[in-house]
């Protein structure tokens, strides 16, 4: 059986992994690297080119201060993968470590957290956020914040339901039964098994979480103009939409794009993490 | 008794249900002594592995435990949570049934086995490392150095159990409690697991306590027993003698219906019935609904469990009349 495992084509990754991780991994290039690929300053304005259809000077056109769309769209990546992370990264530490130890505390510490979570998740995801950026005032880090506060309880629910379940294996009797104190276990043992699926909704989450920043940004309450962002380019370009639709679509492509590409790699990731076992 | 080790007295487990506290281990007491292989034998639901649970603490918070655990000088069940970790896995080690789950599906044996040195010794990385290959050398693992490195996922059903038990002795307890151990295996391994354990007991001076439904399994390995029947023992004795002379009926039916091999082909004896659940255990004895010797007393006076000599005890009204019927595989 051992040798049978053995040749079990291991490093064989599954596509979804494969195509996410191309597509993630250009847009963090293209984040890291944005003056090696961006024809233009994306800032640079240019009044006797505006709202230029698509040419060979301007492949995706110029806005209506004649930026270079191609080249606001590759600094935006910038932003928008920052998005990405800053967004999700406090929500996913904060609700798996959260949802680990209520997981395991169970009995009425779980039955408080249950209420909690269910009162944050009565208000309207998008309401709440967009509730909280205007008290504390638009811009990213206010953002990022107005997501965490939200955002944990989502990867905490999920983290709880999947302790509960790992707890009651042996294997977690059998580490107390090794002597180790509730935090090893928990952490070392239990963990390790449990967080595959919020790791996966993590992905996805980092999708949404650049269509919400995309949205805010749109709103006004996210990124600030003239910083270049896909939400506020197409916010900027639904003016000339009948005359020059090139300034909205093309950001409009990069979302979907980069959506896609944290999809698959959540997709990937779910399948390689539950192969292992 | 000057070299018991272990003493649990007027053990009690009970759990809170909606119905009320249900209780799964009802006053059991008894000795495991130095080197000595004590086999708690019962049928599911018995209470045998809530006994074993109970003495090192291992149950689902609200279960009520009273009495008395005696290990080394003190109670374990008064002591604080950090006094109870320092026993578990250190002093006492346990191994559990399923081989399947009681391994951590994500880290390499390596790490399962030195984690247990770094809590419980005091070697280095080196020698833990050393200690690792060298404990799945004793508990025959072959080629040992690549098998530290690979998931219990890699492993067979044998082979993990063989490697829980590396991990369980990674500390050299001096107790051993063993769950079910080779249930989960089929019975060429089993054999082999059962034979390591008692080389295991011999090399290191362990005690183990054996919890098992399995007759053939007591007999090839203990060396005395106690009988548990609805969360009580019921009959306690060298293996030897409860094997010949069974005083309690219930230990009779559980012989009776043990398949032997090169005996006469004859019929199989069962037990008629179920054994009761926690909720409603019969007044009287509890066996008395099942019981082909029961008479009036028994369904209304609980007998005690009473001495019969030195290691042997009966809880019978009837233990005279089960004698007289012989044992079915003398």
């Amino acid at each position: 059986m051992s040798v049978l495992v053995r040749l079990r084509p291991a490093t064989r990754l599954p596509r979804p992994l494969i195509a996410g991780g191309a597509i993630i991994g250009a847009c963090l290039i293209l984040a890291i690297f944005p003056q090696l690929f961006a024809p233009y300053d994306p800032l640079k304005m240019d009044y006797v080119a505006l709202n230029q259809a698509p040419s060979w000077a301007h492949p995706f056109g110029t806005d209506n201060f004649g930026r270079d769309v191609l080249s606001r769209i590759i600094f935006a990546y910038r932003i928008d993968m920052q998005i990405a992370i800053f967004a999700t990264v406090f929500a996913f530490t904060f609700g798996t470590l959260l949802g680990a130890l209520v997981g395991y505390a169970g009995g009425r510490i779980e039955a408080l957290f249950g209420r909690v979570v269910d009162a944050i998740i009565t208000f309207p995801f998008l309401v709440l956020v967009i509730a909280i950026v205007s008290v504390l005032g638009p811009g990213l880090v206010n953002m990022y914040i107005a997501v965490s506060v939200v955002g944990w309880v989502f990867y905490a629910r999920i983290t709880a339901a999947e302790i509960k379940v790992q707890k009651r294996l042996d294997y977690a009797d059998a580490g107390r039964a090794m002597g180790y104190t509730h935090f090893r276990i928990i952490f070392r043992h239990l963990l390790p098994n449990a967080i595959t699926p919020a790791v996966v909704y993590w992905m996805t989450d980092m999708a949404l979480a650049i269509l919400l920043g995309s949205s805010l940004g749109y709103l006004g309450l996210g990124a600030q103009p003239p910083a270049a962002e896909w939400g506020v380019q197409i916010a900027d370009g639904k003016n000339f939409m009948t005359t020059a639709w090139w300034s909205s679509v093309f950001p409009g492509f990069a979302i979907v794009t980069t959506g896609l590409g944290f999809s698959l790699l959540g997709d990937g990731l779910a399948e390689v993490l539950r192969t292992r076992k | 008794m000057t070299d018991t080790v272990l003493s649990v007295r007027n053990l009690t487990t009970s759990f809170r249900s909606a119905a009320g506290p249900l209780t799964a281990v009802n006053d059991v007491s008894f000795d495991v002594r130095q080197g000595e292989v004590m086999g708690l034998v019962g049928e599911s639901g018995s209470g045998k592995s809530v006994t074993l649970r109970s003495i090192m603490r291992l149950l689902p918070r609200g279960a009520q435990i009273g009495g008395t655990v005696t290990w080394a000088g003190q109670d374990l069940l008064k002591l604080s949570d950090a006094g109870i970790r320092a026993v578990r896995g250190g002093q006492i080690s346990m191994i559990f049934q399923e081989p399947m789950t009681a391994l951590n599906p994500v880290l390499p044996i390596r790490i399962q086995i030195t984690e247990n040195l770094r809590a419980h010794t005091d070697l280095d990385a080196n020698g833990r490392a050393a200690r690792a290959r060298e404990l799945l050398d004793i508990v025959g693992i072959p080629d040992a150095a690549r098998r530290l490195d690979e998931f219990p996922h890699q492993f067979s059903g044998g082979m993990r159990q063989r490697a829980m038990i590396a991990i369980a002795l990674a500390s050299n307890p001096r107790l051993l409690l063993a769950d079910e151990p080779t249930t989960a295996l089929d019975v060429t391994i089993q054999d082999q697991i059962l034979n390591l354990i008692l080389d295991l007991r011999d090399e290191f001076g362990m005690s183990v306590v054996f919890v098992t439904h399995d007759l053939g399994v007591v007999a090839a390995t203990c060396d005395r027993m106690a009988v548990m029947y609805a969360g009580r023992i019921v009959e306690t004795g060298t293996v030897a003698d409860v094997f010949a002379r069974p005083n309690h009926a219930y230990t009779r039916g559980l012989l009776g219906s043990v398949p032997q091999a090169g005996a006469e082909r004859s019929m199989l004896l069962s037990i008629e019935g179920t054994p009761p659940g926690l909720a409603a255990i019969p007044p009287g004895c509890a066996f008395n609904p099942r019981c082909t010797f029961a008479g009036d007393t028994c369904r209304t006076t609980r007998p005690e469990l009473t001495s019969l000599g030195p290691d042997r005890s009966v809880a019978c009204h009837h233990n005279d009349a089960v004698v007289q019927a012989g044992s079915p595989v003398a």
